[in-house]
């Protein structure tokens, strides 16, 4: 077959889905990806089709997460787990300096950033928009973080375009999926139809196409791609949310004061799971790690979240004291502010906070009963 | 050596370290000390690193390191004119700015900066200048009051307006008092309480607000302190007719990274290491109303 | 709000200590437009910022008056009770609220009008005079009692 350029479709059998890891290893790739661990599917390194959530599925609402076994094989029959790929650009820990004592002085040695380049195998339309906010976060301004670049520089991204809608997600109102449009270095669907189990794959760049080269691949049927088409389709018409985004920017920063706040204050236990599970979340603090003698100290950074009261402490106390400060903080933070700092919203629709809330809150909720809610003051203001 | 170790970990430091590491800071020396008041103190800084120096803005500030304890942020309060000295007025309130009082002659400090936004003075060239500053409010004013008298002629009238809790707080204190002595500047100093022996004004700032001089249509405030201080006279400011556009106040939060990364110091939809500190009333109006923002 | 309000509304409102002895007709003047509200602990009457569109004179309960920058909870400075008046903002330009007005305990008010009240007093002068010349007193105790309260913070 002729060399494959980006917009090319092939299909690629099950049964030859290891050669995809062969090549991926071959061109030096460390391939993460989806695994089975802890009753969860999470992202972590893999080295072969067997390691992948074969046959698995997942259940999820608010403040709900079970696995399930399907009734087919599907390598992808699972929607998002806890975590995002946001930990493999953005580490948890990142020591990003060493500092030795010279003299009274001292020097810094900046930690160069190593590893094998890594090949995210299975990133979903709303991952890849995720990823998206965060290189505007990191890379979008006037200063670039080094380390969040390094790295993202070095990955291939391998999507999986959604075949099932989750119980919390709401790509669709969010416009970031189910199906993925750009971003991704190579667009896999996947079929299964009766005995057949197959991967329609789409070119997405020059690096898909040189990781595809040795793969034995077909050409692609005539209706494959509609078949493609068909099975997002059906992902996005059985969405487990929405999510009105009307206005939504100024809905939420008028109204400050809303007794709605009061009302979701009562439940969050201000845990920090949705910072931690979001794939767009940013927040850090920095640590400084002398040794006994502070003769050499570490600088690291680690990821902090607005809910933690320390986050915002100035001369001895916390500036968002309440509960409620700090979920309003981070609300009209993701779906207002992100709009005037980055150009976008903060949410990629991806449900995980829903899930992960161990009470269950769902902001599509908080923002529909701050919207149909409107107290007093809001009315006569209207009035004016 | 320090210099040679540097360049080869890619650190740059003849242009304000602009190819370093953002995160890394570069070693400055303490030249002299100065107790302000109780317990606040300048330190004038030289960098260490042949070749370096900060060019800054009034109203910048920069991540300040004292190794093996950590980073503050500190408005930068000397003169812009004069780069090769750094100089920063530090309350001692914490573990770190604890640490920066105590330091001596000698000693090295990390710098990282300057950050933000400054006082926007080319937008008040040709109208009327007032500058209310409360307590540690008057070291992130100073570089620009200093450019004010250096470009005298540029500018309207100029109303100074400085407040401290009791007279022991004033900072700059002998400076201040050779300000009073200057025909081209207005400046009145107030305190909030004080005991017999101060035969000065006695009341908040914004006292002094109504009786200053100048045109509110064509004048620019800059107004630095404690919040509620800076909120207030910021209303006192409007009353008068000046424009909300025209007010700026230097906001301050929590910093950790200053580069606008963190998310710590995050005002509404502003970064105040970026986007501030200094920033129009008229953006943080809406903002100042509520509470725990 | 009602547009006209009811007997037993206009007569709490003419047996509250801060109406007692103003002229009744006067008094139905100024309360043509007023509501009696009830607030559960920790609601909000008032936020600082907003309108001043009514005030309030207090049946029962206790509401808690917070000042303060955007930097903190807000700091209760004062509280007003039973037989108390709440609110002067909306007598003095630009008409909003200077503070935000929490119930501390379950409390209930009547809610009157400003925009009507302030009709009434520059309709009759005479009235408005009597009305201003309570309303002083109260605020210069408060003003008072801050500066007391300044004081202690000072340390003196």
């Amino acid at each position: 077959m002729d060399p494959l350029k980006v917009g090319d479709r092939r299909v690629l059998e099950r049964h030859d889905f290891p050669s995809l890891f062969r090549a991926l290893h071959e061109k030096g790739y460390q391939v993460v990806g989806p695994t089975v661990r802890d009753g969860a599917i999470v992202y972590d390194r893999l080295s072969g089709v067997e390691e992948l959530p074969i046959g698995w599925t997942d259940r999820q609402g608010p403040g709900k997460y079970r696995l399930e076994r399907r009734q087919d094989e599907a390598l992808f029959g699972y929607v998002v787990g806890p975590f995002s790929w946001k930990k493999f650009l953005y580490p948890s820990h990142e020591r990003l300096w060493t500092a030795t004592r010279d003299g009274t002085s001292f020097v810094v040695a900046p930690e160069p950033v190593d590893g094998p380049p890594l090949a995210f195998l299975g990133m979903r339309a709303c991952e890849l928009a995720g990823v998206d906010v965060q290189d505007r976060v990191f890379m979008g301004g006037p200063v670039v973080d080094p380390g969040y670049a390094a790295r993202r520089r070095r990955i291939l991204r391998i999507a999986v375009q959604c075949g099932q809608a989750g119980g919390s997600c709401f790509c669709v109102s969010m416009g970031t999926g189910p199906g993925v449009r750009q971003g991704a270095d190579l667009i896999v669907t996947e079929v299964l139809e009766g005995k057949r189990h197959y991967f329609l794959i789409e070119v997405g760049s020059p690096e898909g196409a040189a990781v595809l080269a040795d793969v034995p691949l077909k050409a692609a049927a005539a209706d494959d791609p509609a078949k493609a088409e068909a099975i997002v389709e059906r992902a996005a018409g059985a969405m487990g949310r929405k999510l009105d985004t009307e206005g939504i920017h100024d809905l939420l920063l008028k109204n400050l004061d809303h007794p709605r706040w009061e009302v979701v204050a009562r439940r969050c236990l201000s845990c920090t799971n949705c910072t931690m599970v979001c794939p767009t979340c940013f927040c850090s603090t920095q640590e400084e790690v002398p040794d006994l003698a502070v003769e050499k100290v570490e600088r690291w950074r680690r990821w902090d979240s607005c809910f933690n009261l320390g986050l915002t402490e100035m001369h001895g106390q916390a500036v968002r004291k309440s509960g409620l400060s700090r979920y309003r903080q981070w609300l009209t933070h993701k779906l207002a502010s992100w709009h005037d700092q980055f150009g976008t919203s903060g949410c990629v629709g991806c449900g995980r906070c829903i899930t992960w809330c161990p009470v269950g809150i769902d902001l599509t909720e908080e923002v529909a009963a701050i919207r149909t809610v409107t107290p007093a003051l809001a009315t006569s203001e209207g009035k004016k | 050596m320090a210099t040679d170790a540097l360049r080869s970990q890619g650190h740059s430091h003849g242009t304000l370290g602009v190819t370093a590491h953002p995160y890394a800071p570069r070693p400055f020396v303490v030249r002299a000390r100065t107790q302000e008041t109780p317990d606040t103190v300048t330190l004038r800084l030289a960098p260490q690193l042949p070749g370096d120096r900060l060019s800054f803005k009034g109203g910048q500030f920069n991540m300040v390191y004292v190794f093996g304890v950590g980073e503050s942020a500190i408005s930068i309060s000397g003169d812009t004119a004069h780069p090769e000295e750094l100089v920063h007025t530090v309350r001692a309130v914490g573990k770190i700015t604890n640490a920066l009082a105590a330091l001596t002659p000698g000693a090295v400090v990390g710098i990282r900066g300057p950050y933000g936004q400054g006082w926007p003075l080319d937008s008040a060239r040709g109208r009327d200048v007032v500058v209310v500053a409360g307590g540690l409010g008057l070291p992130p004013l100073r570089p620009t009051l200093y450019e004010i008298f250096r470009h005298r002629e540029s500018f309207g009238r100029v109303e100074v307006i400085y407040g401290a809790r009791t007279p022991k707080d004033l900072v700059f204190a002998e400076e201040a008092r050779t300000w009073l002595q200057r025909s081209d500047i207005r400046l009145q100093i107030t305190v909030d309480a004080a005991e017999r022996d101060w035969n000065g004004d006695v009341g908040v700032v914004t006292v002094r607000i109504p009786d200053a001089r100048f045109d509110p249509a064509n004048t620019t405030a800059f107004v630095c302190g404690p919040e509620i201080m800076m909120k207030f006279t910021a209303q006192a400011l409007v009353q008068r007719g000046v424009p909300a556009e025209a007010i700026w106040l230097s906001m301050e939060r929590n910093m950790k990274c200053a580069l606008g990364f963190c998310g710590h110091c995050q005002y509404g939809p502003s970064f105040v290491c970026r986007d501030g500190p200094c920033l129009p009333y008229k953006t943080l109006a809406p903002l100042l109303a509520v509470k725990e923002v | 709000m009602t547009a006209t309000v009811s007997e037993a509304i206009a007569d709490r409102v003419l047996r509250h200590p801060f109406f007692v002895d103003i002229d009744p007709t006067l008094v139905h003047a100024m309360v043509s437009k007023a509501e009696e509200r009830s607030y559960d602990v920790g609601e909000m009457l008032v936020h600082e910022g907003k309108p001043a569109e009514e005030f309030f004179l207090v049946l029962e309960g206790k509401i808690a008056l917070e000042v303060g920058g955007s930097d903190r909870p807000g700091i209760t400075v004062e509280t007003i009770e039973k037989g108390e008046i709440l609110g002067w903002s909306w007598l003095v330009a630009p008409y909003r609220w200077r503070f935000d007005a929490r119930a501390s305990k379950p409390t209930k008010v009547i809610a009157i009008n400003a925009a009507a009240a302030r009709y009434a007093l520059a309709a009759h002068p005479a009235f408005g005079y009597h009305f201003l010349m309570k309303l002083l007193p109260v605020i210069a105790d408060r003003l008072e009692n801050t500066r007391v309260q300044l004081l202690d913070i000072h340390g003196h």
